[in-house]
């Protein structure tokens, strides 16, 4: 069994909730006390007595069962005998933006709502086009409420038209369209009897068939160290194991490696998992490495194939999504965060803020503000070993930290002239 | 390509968890509650920094209403992998005139250990707390970061989390403040428990059904104690039980089963039509209840 991890994005009212509800409820991944629970929630709402509001389910928060939104991220688990599946429920608001942002970095497939009656929007485009920016390799465009449109086919059609129209100027990977109702059921788990001309599988089974390995990079070795054992005891005098996760490629024992910054050639002569040898590791697995030369490594070093060798910058441009209160100000310091390596850097420049209506590039911005997305150029205090993001989303990726607040304030993807 | 099973998946997300937890704070500390899930950690602790010792001790924070089995193998666990434990008592913010003992039928401690856990952080100058909490719990959890900020009273606040991208997580604090890491975020109750017979964990033998002396109470199996407040209308029953969830005997309520192995427990787990938290008082007493204690410092 493997692990698909999604997320759900849409307008506020397009049903989300109701169809993470609905999947489920229909996969019997909710139980009774659960059940029982939102029901006894419905009824204080003051819904009919037989009628529950699977929305509830997610939002777990009491603001966000106060105003009916969703506000957080919220992270739901089930399972089927083919898969596990994570679902992170993003918000729909403009606002919460920088939550959908969180959500979709992690993800390898986005479902994205849209309501039959009111067709693409505004909203549709953002999710889409912040999803796209973020490397999910798999869209499911979900064209809810089928119900309110008499199931008809026609207006599916339109709205896969305009989709694949507005979706070009974007770099969408792989789209699949599944007409649903997620409060009557229609293709979410079970097939509709009510929409026959409907050829494709209805959502759950598209779930669970998705080739998913895909988003991972497994040509280039990558290996960074996070902790450096030296159990110091008389049994392992010597041991000095670097502790870290294969960030993308393979490893093998006997592998010839380049360690940076130290910049020296060695072997790897061990490859264990929790004190147990293995012969090879791969991404996305933690493993720790023994090396032949005694080499001086820190946490945040890399270790990769000198035949593959990253691209060494101290300084980058990267498309960002601003998430802070506080804009981004051109000249900036911050801490800029690239997995377990921490560095100071400089914004030199903003070199354009992208016009989320039109998708046009807008330059001479001299800040970006909470859930702007643009193109910035960073100056680094130290050399960091980088891929282009759309390539490798593991050591493509960053983020921004403020130095006064220690909050996260941008998601960083990198890129690198080829 | 070799094949992965999803517990390979979990298990090297939880391993990079806990070594990023041990490469970023000064002072960081498992909090272990002699439950399952704190169990599994512990041995994915070991997993991740053998054959080094954990760079962490164990922290318990002590109702002084344990369930005795839990105390013993939380002390055997000690001595097997001579991590170091620290206890914080329960008891003492209750002489220290911190808290005050509730009283009545539905008495608990365990709202209380909020203070204590609290005041042991500040003692310890702990900067990083590890924790066994999943989000599948229950529905705040689902909320929280697996890097989750804690302000300088201990407060999880909802609305001002900082995002969490990629696996990138940000462990940066002001002083005074503090962090809950929890590794095992993205694992179920049957998630931990595959994991307990891939790996062979040993857990408490609460785990497995046994026949003890209960009380009936509200549909709710408590086992019986002197810790519990019982009146005329209390029936005591004995049951062959098992435990879901172990706390302090006065929030934890067992469920009958015939369950003697970890295998018959998950098919047991499989068909269940409650989920694990459906048997904690704790999370009974309101819509709200875990965000409320979280809110204020709770795991």
């Amino acid at each position: 069994m493997d692990i698909l991890r999604f997320l759900t994005a849409g307008n506020v009212d397009d049903g989300k909730s109701t169809l993470i509800g609905r999947m489920l409820y229909d996969s019997h991944a909710l139980l009774e006390d659960q059940i029982q629970a939102i029901a006894r929630a419905s009824k204080s709402k003051g819904l009919p007595e037989d009628e529950i509001d699977l929305s509830l389910i997610t939002d777990g928060l009491r603001d966000e069962r106060q105003q009916g939104i969703t506000i957080d991220v919220a992270y739901k688990y089930f399972h089927t005998d083919k898969r596990k599946f994570i679902i992170a429920d993003t918000p729909g608001h403009v606002q919460y933006t920088r939550n959908m942002v969180t959500g979709a970095s992690n993800c390898q497939l986005a479902i994205i709502l849209v309501d039959a009656r009111n067709g693409v929007t505004e909203q549709t485009r953002r999710h889409s086009y912040v999803s796209a920016l973020l490397g999910i390799p798999h869209f499911v465009i979900c064209v809810n409420k089928m119900d309110l449109v008499d199931y008809s086919q026609q207006r599916f059609e339109e709205i896969v038209a305009d989709y694949r129209a507005m979706a070009q100027s974007m770099s969408v990977q792989e789209v699949t369209f599944i007409p649903i109702s997620a409060l009557k059921g229609d293709n979410v788990v079970h097939r509709s009897s009510r929409m026959p001309w409907y050829m494709g599988k209805p959502l759950l089974q598209h779930l669970e068939e998705v080739p998913v390995t895909d988003d991972l990079n497994y040509e280039l070795t990558r290996f960074q160290v996070q902790y450096i054992i030296r159990p110091k005891d008389d049994r392992f005098h010597d041991y000095r194991g670097y502790a870290g996760r294969m960030m993308s490629g393979t490893l093998k024992v006997g592998d010839a490696v380049m360690v940076y910054p130290a910049g020296m050639m060695t072997t790897v002569t061990g490859i264990e998992l929790g004190g147990q040898p293995l012969e090879e590791t791969q991404a996305p697995m933690s493993a720790t490495l023994l090396l032949a030369d005694d080499i001086d490594i820190s946490r945040g070093d890399y270790i990769f194939k000198p035949e593959q060798m990253p691209a060494i910058v101290n300084e980058v441009e990267a498309d960002i999504c601003w998430l802070d209160q506080k804009p981004l100000m051109q000249g900036g310091k911050y801490w800029l965060q690239h997995h377990s390596k921490k560095v100071q850097c400089r914004v030199e420049s903003i070199i354009y803020k992208t016009d989320i209506h039109s998708l046009q590039a807008v330059e001479n911005q001299p800040f970006l503000a909470m859930n702007d997305i643009g193109r910035v150029r960073l100056r680094l205090a130290e050399e960091l070993c980088i891929d282009d993001y759309r390539t490798n989303r593991a050591t493509g990726s960053a983020i921004l930290i403020d130095s006064a607040t220690f909050n996260t304030v941008a998601a960083v993807m990198m890129r690198v002239k080829s | 390509m070799k094949y992965f099973d999803y517990l390979d998946y979990l298990e090297a997300e939880a391993m990079y968890i806990l070594r990023e937890t041990a490469g970023q704070f000064e002072r960081p500390a498992l909090l272990f509650s002699g439950g399952k899930d704190s169990i599994t950690l512990v041995h994915l602790a070991l997993k991740a920094f053998r054959p080094g010792k954990l760079p962490f001790p164990l922290v318990h924070i002590d109702t002084g209403h344990n369930f005795p089995e839990a105390i013993a193998f939380r002390d055997a666990l000690v001595e097997k992998t001579g991590a170091e434990l620290i206890v914080g008592y329960v008891q003492d913010s209750i002489d220290q005139g911190k808290v005050v003992e509730p009283t009545g039928k539905y008495a608990s401690r365990n709202a209380l250990q909020s203070v204590t856990l609290l005041d042991t952080i500040q003692a310890h100058a702990f900067d990083a707390c590890i924790g066994g909490a999943r989000r599948d719990e229950e529905k705040a959890r689902a909320k929280e970061r697996i890097f989750s900020h804690r302000d300088e009273f201990g407060q999880w606040q909802p609305k001002k989390q900082r995002p969490e991208l990629w696996n990138i997580y940000n462990g940066s604090l002001r002083k005074g403040e503090h962090m809950r890491v929890f590794p095992i975020s993205n694992w179920t109750e049957l998630d931990v428990w595959h994991y307990i017979l891939r790996e062979g964990i040993e857990l408490p033998s609460l785990y497995f059904a046994h026949r003890r002396e209960c009380i009936l109470r509200d549909g709710q199996l408590l086992a019986n104690s002197d810790f519990i407040y019982k009146d005329e209308q209390d029936v005591i029953v004995e049951k062959k039980v098992r435990f879901r969830t172990v706390g302090d005997m006065t929030c934890t309520a067992a469920v009958e089963s015939d369950a003697e192995t970890v295998e018959q427990v998950i098919e047991e787990i499989k068909a269940a039509r409650t989920t694990e938290r459906g048997t904690r008082v704790d999370d009974q007493m309101s819509e709200a209840a875990m965000e409320d204690r979280k809110k204020q410092g709770y795991f």
